[in-house]
């Protein structure tokens, strides 16, 4: 039976796991000697302060909320994709591809065929451990962590050898001025409405947005969608229906890696216009916190999203102004995985303890019958 | 290539091998009782940088070691109070403390050494420094048994020793105590342990335990004696070969001892030959790199004998109702 | 006659949640007796003897061993104070040995060679005293369910239990295993031990006990001498109103051919071989009966006709092939053919406990035209059909907006069964309908079995209550081993026979021995029963 609304659920628990972590992060800002109060409101002005902090906010965001939906859609299925940074990565790897080998008239084409190939990249990389899991049952945890390495190592070949410019740096040659991607200045610019053309957030944001809602749609009001939470609520369930499991596995990898493989049309079409090594910037990980901050669900991953949008912004510029590593923010990111991931029971147990002291009634006649039931 | 170029690379194998192999062993007590551990990477690298951090500070090595181990441990007992008191997720616990790792010792770092994240450099009785066993300098000059006795036996540090050590030590915990009939009972089904009146919690924190002061052990030798002080993320992935590793040798200590090797066998040869011309084709350096984990990938797939884990493995006890 | 109970519960209460498991109970056990709780599955016999073994703890009340106030706050107090148990599901670590398993928590010393040298001594010993002979260096994951129970009662007989608790020992066994398990419970008494023996079936409490409590919804009702009883008072005691053991039902029409499976074979993907070339036919408006231990191939069967687990062989729907192994071997093609399927489990296959109901009553139909609208679902439709539906089968609460787990197990039943009857199939395979349901939604699901077959529909009943496939069946085949052993009409059969006949033995006329019957159980043993 339903311990606790469905709104301590949704809302609660996340905002408790986030303020412990907030409140574990101030110790650590003060242990080394800098001020949290300091800290919190060079963060707020810098990432929110302007419509340049505002650009770079939702640039993150952007990455965070294609690699965040992708950890969503796979834990819809049951399946933890640690994979979202290799899977980024290849992703990166096919726009690069296709924007420095194939001339594109204008943006909005480039655009869409950096999307195709983004997501088929990220969605071949997410194939394999897929099939292990699904045919072999290799366990995806430890396949996607090996194809993320084996990712880094592909693309460090890729970039010291066939598709390095020339030069120094290990990094593919600028794409095409065709290619590059309006700004969110330039597209408020359009509508009159005064935005920074420096930060580097671009119209991926609104595809990132179409995504959510896109995803929304598939989870929770198609056919697909309903097999793929069937399945991973009870795989012999799944297989009684009539659901084939190797199917929902590879099919909601496949979406999975696909959303990751697309974050690169933020970061390296968009941001960089070119290839560089680590491109991904560890965003296919925090991925994992946002997708469990945002309890799965696209609106939340949304939400969850610009929230770490925001810290990394934030997180940036603490290091510019304090004495403060920009690592803080990995360790907000772990923080934040650890108390909406492993210590949720820590925060839900007292709570549903709480609603269910605050919500005793005399039981109905109905749920006697249940209770003895339950209790063998 | 001549002999003494493969005695080098060899002896470069062990001391690569030695911190695999200690996380390693350390996954294996880990999860043999039921508690998946990804988050070896995270303990190993919180680990070397206090090692290296007091191991400097107080320019004693052994410190720096016990203090190495204790970081490595509060990592362990935030894993144990994830996975066992609060039945939560393992592996996203594991990622947590890899995150954690990451992100304090950098910061702790800069704020107590303004280096950038790094420790500055230690040496002296600050770092551990390479036994010469007896007789080595005098066996040198002798043709092949010479080298293979001064270059590859002897001159390692003192965890090198304690690490191959602590393979037949684990084998014999396991197999022939009764700490390990009862860790190995509680990896594979926690219920008949918990109703043979035995605590699968208590069990499940010792295993936790072992496993950090053995990541703590890999961590410092990271710090203190492969290296002269901490980088950041020096670890560089060596946790997940282990993990890798531990699966290879499907959860046993003598097959993680050859996994381990090989592991490291690997590491010395790209780290000493850039490209490998193999006549026909040309192995570039990053495939080397790679190569732990696309065999790791190959054993997960099951095309070389299946590797089965434990198992109660990644599953919190909860008492059936 | 001043002896001390050897176990004495006082006031015991203990809930989960909001959910009261048992409420206030007192019980006493003499030393040297059999002593049977009987009880509906949920009625809290589980919860109370998982108390006095320090599995859970209690929340109030006292426990009194051989008349010593005793806390038991873990498993470990509970061997100290001289109880054991063997629980429903054994808790044996599958990959060690026998000898490991029993030693697991006894070891003498921190090192394991002296316990285990020892402790097979001890096993010699304890063989011979209590016919419990087992091989101590075969792996449990290769023994049979009968020798792992025997290795659980070793298990607590090592550890000097002086109190034996059996939770629903007999559940996996054939007749002729559980025949012999009481033997050994009667030499055990002989001994002077002291043995709660947890059941819901009525005759093993008649057969062996001495003396008997019934609870019912957590509460205990009675505590009689079994000599002074009857099954009919002590079902009533049970269900707490007097009830009809008997299915109602007039003699069967069967119509045409509806199913007819030829030699079919199932290998598992561990290479085991599941279902031995079974072969049978079922008419319109008949229901037949399969009976058998658990583990017998009976699961596999219905999954193969349920579509989801592969096989050779064939099978025709109305003289129509069906696809075994391609394609079209899936759930999805099974319900277009008109097979409707109520699984054994519900609870892990039948239903998506976190799922609404609405949600549920979609589930394996989800493609149905009349679910969609355009390239969506249609919520709303299913939600209403699934309100109709719910009024129909009489589940309570009928709130489609309730998540399957909200639900008792007779409700949850009636779900499946509302969705799955309701879908107006040509066969419909039913595995154990009414375990872990209430003796009132046990009459109902009966009642439209029946009603189903009276329209006309083939039905396959799996059940491994004898009592359910008497009651229901039309006619009954015995699956022991993969195979079916034989057919026998319900009127011209007894439990003996079909007893029998589970064992493996197929000439019922003779007399057989124990050792008959065992030699062909071990035979087979570490195959059958293994999921158990």
């Amino acid at each position: 039976m339903e311990r606790m609304p469905k709104w301590a659920d949704v809302v609660l628990i996340p905002l408790i796991s986030l303020l412990l972590a907030a409140i574990l992060s101030a110790l650590v800002i003060l242990a080394i000697g800098e001020s949290p109060v300091e800290a919190l409101k060079l963060m707020v002005s810098g990432a929110l302060g302007s419509t340049y902090g505002w650009g770079y906010t939702l640039y993150y965001a952007t990455n965070f909320i294609f690699t965040g939906l992708c950890v969503a859609i796979a834990f819809h299925a049951r399946m933890f994709n640690i994979g979202g940074e290799g899977q980024a990565l290849l992703g990166g790897l096919g726009v690069a591809i296709v924007l420095l080998y194939i001339p594109w008239p204008h943006w909005t084409i480039a655009l869409i065929a950096a999307i195709v190939a983004a997501g088929a990249f990220g969605a071949a990389w997410a194939a394999i451990p897929a099939y292990l899991q699904a045919k072999r049952g290799s366990h995806i945890v430890i396949t996607t962590i090996m194809f993320n390495f084996i990712a880094a190592a592909l693309l460090n070949w890729a970039l010291v050898g066939p598709l390095k410019a020339p030069g120094q740096e290990p990094a593919t040659s600028s794409f095409p001025e065709a290619t590059h991607l309006p700004t969110l200045g330039d597209v408020f610019g359009v509508f009159g409405i005064e935005w920074s053309h420096a930060a580097p957030a671009n119209v991926s944001f609104f595809i990132a947005i179409l995504a959510c809602f896109a995803l929304w749609a598939l989870i929770w009001r198609t056919r697909l969608g309903y097999e793929i939470r069937a399945f991973g609520h009870s795989e012999p369930a799944a297989r009684y229906a009539g659901i084939s499991p190797t199917r929902i596995i590879m099919i909601a990898m496949l979406i999975s890696g696909a959303l990751a493989g697309c974050m690169a049309i933020n970061n390296v079409q968009g941001e960089a216009e070119r290839l560089v090594l680590n491109a991904a910037e560890g965003a296919g990980f925090i991925g994992i916190a946002v997708a469990l901050m945002g309890r799965s669900h696209p609106f939340g991953v949304f939400l969850a999203a610009v929230l770490f949008g925001f810290l990394y912004q934030g997180g940036a510029e603490l290091a510019l102004w304090m004495n403060i590593q920009r690592e803080l923010i990995v360790v907000i990111q772990a923080l934040v995985i650890l108390f909406t991931g492993a210590l949720d029971n820590m925060i839900r147990m007292p709570l549903e303890k709480l609603f269910v002291a605050a919500g005793r009634q005399p039981p109905a006649p109905d749920r006697k019958s249940t209770s003895a039931e339950g209790a063998q | 290539m001549d002999f003494i170029t493969i005695v080098q690379i060899l002896d470069s194998t062990i001391r690569l091998a030695v911190p695999l192999l200690l996380a390693c062993l350390a996954g294996l007590f880990s999860e043999r009782a039921g508690i998946f551990d990804i988050g070896l990477e995270g303990k190993m690298l919180a680990a070397a940088f206090m090692s290296g951090a007091v191991a400097y500070t107080t320019g004693q090595v052994w410190i720096g070691l016990l203090a190495g181990i204790g970081a490595s441990l509060l990592l362990s007992g935030i894993h144990g109070l994830a996975s066992i008191t609060f039945r939560g997720n393992q592996l996203i616990s594991g990622v947590a403390i890899n995150f954690l790792a990451a992100g304090l010792s950098v910061v702790i770092a800069q704020d107590w050494f303004g280096q950038g994240g790094r420790t500055p450099n230690i040496s002296g009785d600050a770092r551990f420094n390479g036994i010469t066993l007896p007789g080595a300098d005098a066996i040198e000059s002798t043709p092949f048994i010479g080298p293979i006795y001064e270059e590859l036996l002897s001159g390692h540090t003192i965890i090198v020793y304690i690490a191959f050590l602590t393979v037949p030590l684990t084998w014999w915990i396991l197999f022939k105590t009764r700490f390990g009939l009862r860790l190995r009972a509680v990896g594979e089904n926690p219920a008949a342990v918990d109703t043979a009146g035995v605590s699968v919690v208590g069990l499940r924190y010792a295993a936790v335990g072992i496993c950090g002061i053995l990541t703590g052990l890999a961590g410092a030798y990271l710090a203190t004696a492969l290296q002269a002080g901490f980088v950041k993320d020096m670890t560089a992935g060596r946790g997940f070969i282990a993990l890798a590793a531990l699966i290879f040798a499907k959860w046993r200590p003598w097959y993680a001892l050859s996994a381990c090797l090989l592991f490291g066998f690997l590491q010395a040869v790209a780290l000493r030959f850039q490209n490998i011309d193999l006549g026909l084709v040309e192995l570039p350096v990053q495939f080397m790199d790679a190569l732990p984990y696309i065999l790791t990938v190959i054993i997960l797939a099951g095309f070389v004998g299946k590797a089965i884990p434990p198992r109660a493995g990644g599953q919190p006890y909860v008492k059936e109702r | 006659m001043s002896t001390a109970p050897a176990i004495e519960l006082k006031g015991i209460s203990k809930a989960f949640g909001p959910v009261q498991a048992n409420k206030d109970i007192s019980i006493r056990v003499m030393p040297g007796t059999i002593h049977g709780i009987i009880g509906e599955n949920g009625a809290g016999k589980s919860t109370l003897m998982s108390i006095l073994y320090g599995f859970y703890k209690a929340d109030s009340g006292e426990i009194f061993i051989n008349g010593k106030k005793t806390d038991i706050p873990d498993s470990q107090a509970a061997i100290n104070a001289g109880i054991g148990m063997v629980f429903q599901h054994f808790k044996l670590v599958q990959n060690f040995t026998v000898l490991e398993n029993v030693v697991l928590g006894a070891e003498d010393s921190a090192l394991l060679g002296p316990s285990l040298a020892r402790a097979r001594g001890e096993l010699k010993r304890l063989a011979a005293e209590y016919e419990l002979s087992v091989d101590p260096d075969a792996l449990i994951d290769d023994i049979g369910v009968g020798m792992q129970q025997r290795v659980e009662i070793l298990k607590a007989l090592y550890r000097q239990a002086d109190i034996l608790i059996l939770d629903e020992p007999t559940g996996v066994l054939t007749p002729a295993e559980a025949d012999h398990l009481f033997r050994i419970l009667e030499n055990l008494r002989a001994e002077g031990k002291t043995i709660i023996l947890i059941t819901h079936k009525l005759r093993e409490i008649i057969e062996i006990t001495d003396t008997v409590s019934v609870m019912r919804r957590g509460e205990m009702t009675a505590t009689v001498k079994t000599a002074e009883t009857s099954p009919p008072e002590l079902a009533e005691l049970m269900v707490g109103r007097k009830v009809l053991l008997r299915v109602k039902k007039t003699p069967a029409q069967p119509g045409e051919k509806i199913v007819e499976v030829r030699d079919l074979n199932v290998v598992d993907d561990k290479g085991v071989h599941r279902v031995k070339g079974v072969s049978f036919d079922i008419r319109a408006g008949e229901i037949l009966g399969i009976a058998g231990v658990a583990g017998n191939g009976q699961s596999e069967l219905l999954e193969v006709l349920g579509g989801y687990e592969k096989a050779t062989g064939s099978i025709r729907m109305r003289g129509e092939e069906i696809d075994l192994t391609g394609s079209r071997s899936d759930g999805q093609s099974r319900r277009r053919r008109g097979i409707a399927h109520v699984p054994e489990d519900r609870q892990r296959e039948g239903l998506i406990m976190d799922f609404h109901a609405w949600e549920n009553v979609a589930f394996g139909y989800h493609a149905d035209p009349a679910y969609q609208s355009g390239m969506f679902m249609n919520n709303a439709a299913i939600r209403e059909a699934t309100a109709e539906k719910m009024k129909r089968f009489d589940v309570r609460p009928p709130d489609p907006n309730l998540s399957a787990k909200s639900f008792s197990g007779g409700n949850q039943q009636k779900i499946v069964l509302a969705r799955e009857i309701e879908r107006n199939p040509d066969l419909l395979l039913v595995g154990q309908p009414t375990r872990g349901v209430d003796i009132g939604a046990i009459e109902f699901i009966h009642q439209r079995i029946v009603e189903l077959r009276d329209e006309g529909k083939a039905i396959l009943l799996v059940s491994v209550e004898l009592d359910e496939i008497l009651g229901l069946a039309d006619r009954i085949a015995v699956m022991f081993d993969g195979q079916i052993m034989g057919e026998r009409l319900p009127g011209e059969t007894d439990e003996k026979e079909l007893g029998l006949l589970m064992a493996g033995i197929t000439d019922t006329e003779r007399e057989h021995s124990l050792a008959e019957v065992e030699a062909q159980l071990a035979h087979t043993s570490g195959r059958a029963g293994k999921e158990a």
